[in-house]
């Protein structure tokens, strides 16, 4: 919150209405809770009130023998192409604000 | 009123990130190797230090920071073998943050500390992304868990640079496939080092404290 109201304040805005955050689906963040705690955190400030959005992103990984890049399903990270379970991880663990909207 | 669009494109956690690289920095003046304990709870963090310590306290001056939701069960077991050690607790968080470090740290006879063990909050998700300022970021996983953790936590396998496969002492109760284990864990990090240990029975652990001695070593000879 302190980020948003950095740049709100750089910005001489006189209210954040949204916040839109990209967060991965490893990077562990569940929105509802964080919506719940900064409704506590931004009363009084001129985020009182502001939505936060949540883009989530997918969980991909890279096969290092083949390069493929997939989504593991169901629980089964061995690449789908060639079974090798060698894997990079690409994205999933995002968490950061990519914007603010204010007035 | 017209609303306005401000991007930011930063990470969230930029402050823990920055609090943490001045834990290091501060740590490193002091030739100080930090090993950050991450696991479950129960997975035996407690139980690894408690070996470590009586391992190598004639070879290292230690201290030790843990961290708990509650209680300070853990510090009075370290602070009985005469070990410096503060206790931090998160009240209800989850997990240990560089903010909480650096205050436990001016609570450290760091000029007369070589190796600093962090016991984090038992938790397998959160305390991967909160960096603390640590070496090395050892990671605990025991036989009782089940051997498919690391699908279930994928980044806290990945981004470990020791995993420890603790309690093997009672493989012969469960159905816990070792080498399958390792592939994953070596499958979604090449770099791994692995020690599959007991902190009950000592197996395995000769091998878990020569490698933590030889990384002492080499964080002084820096």
């Amino acid at each position: 919150m302190s980020l948003a109201l950095e740049k709100a304040n750089e910005a001489s805005a006189s209210k954040i209405t949204r916040i839109n955050l990209v967060v991965g689906e490893l990077s562990g963040v569940v929105g509802e809770c964080v919506q719940f705690y900064f409704d506590f955190l931004a009363k009084d400030t001129i985020a009182s009130g502001a939505e936060l959005a949540f883009e989530t992103k997918p969980t991909t990984v890279r096969c290092y023998k083949c390069n493929n890049i997939f989504t593991p399903q169901n629980g089964n990270w061995a690449c789908p192409e060639c079974k090798e379970t060698g894997i990079e991880i690409v994205t999933g663990r995002e968490c950061y604000m990519d914007s603010i909207e204010v007035e | 009123m017209t609303v306005k669009i401000i991007t930011v494109g930063e990470d969230i956690l930029g402050t823990n990130e920055e609090k943490a690289r001045a834990n290091n920095k501060r740590l490193d003046g002091y030739g100080i190797l930090t090993v950050d304990i991450m696991s479950s709870p129960g997975a035996g963090k407690t139980s690894l230090i408690m070996s470590t310590i009586k391992y190598m306290k004639e070879k290292a001056r230690m201290a030790v920071i843990e961290g708990d939701v509650a209680s300070s069960v853990d510090a009075d077991k370290i602070n009985e073998m005469s070990i410096p050690v503060v206790q931090i607790n998160t009240a209800g968080g989850c997990h240990l943050d560089a903010n909480m470090v650096e205050s436990a740290l001016n609570d450290l006879p760091l000029e007369d500390t070589d190796l600093l063990l962090i016991e984090n909050v038992g938790n397998l998700i959160c305390p991967n992304a909160f960096i603390l300022g640590e070496d090395k970021r050892v990671m605990i996983s025991s036989m009782p868990e089940g051997d498919d953790k690391p699908y279930k936590y994928p980044a806290m396998f990945a981004d470990s640079d020791v995993v420890l496969l603790n309690k093997i002492d009672l493989q012969p109760h469960l159905e816990f496939n070792v080498d399958g284990f390792k592939k994953i864990v070596t499958g979604l990090n090449p770099d791994v080092i692995f020690f599959p240990v007991s902190c009950k029975t000592g197996a395995g652990m000769d091998a878990w404290f020569a490698w933590l001695e030889s990384a002492v070593k080499g964080k002084k000879n820096r």
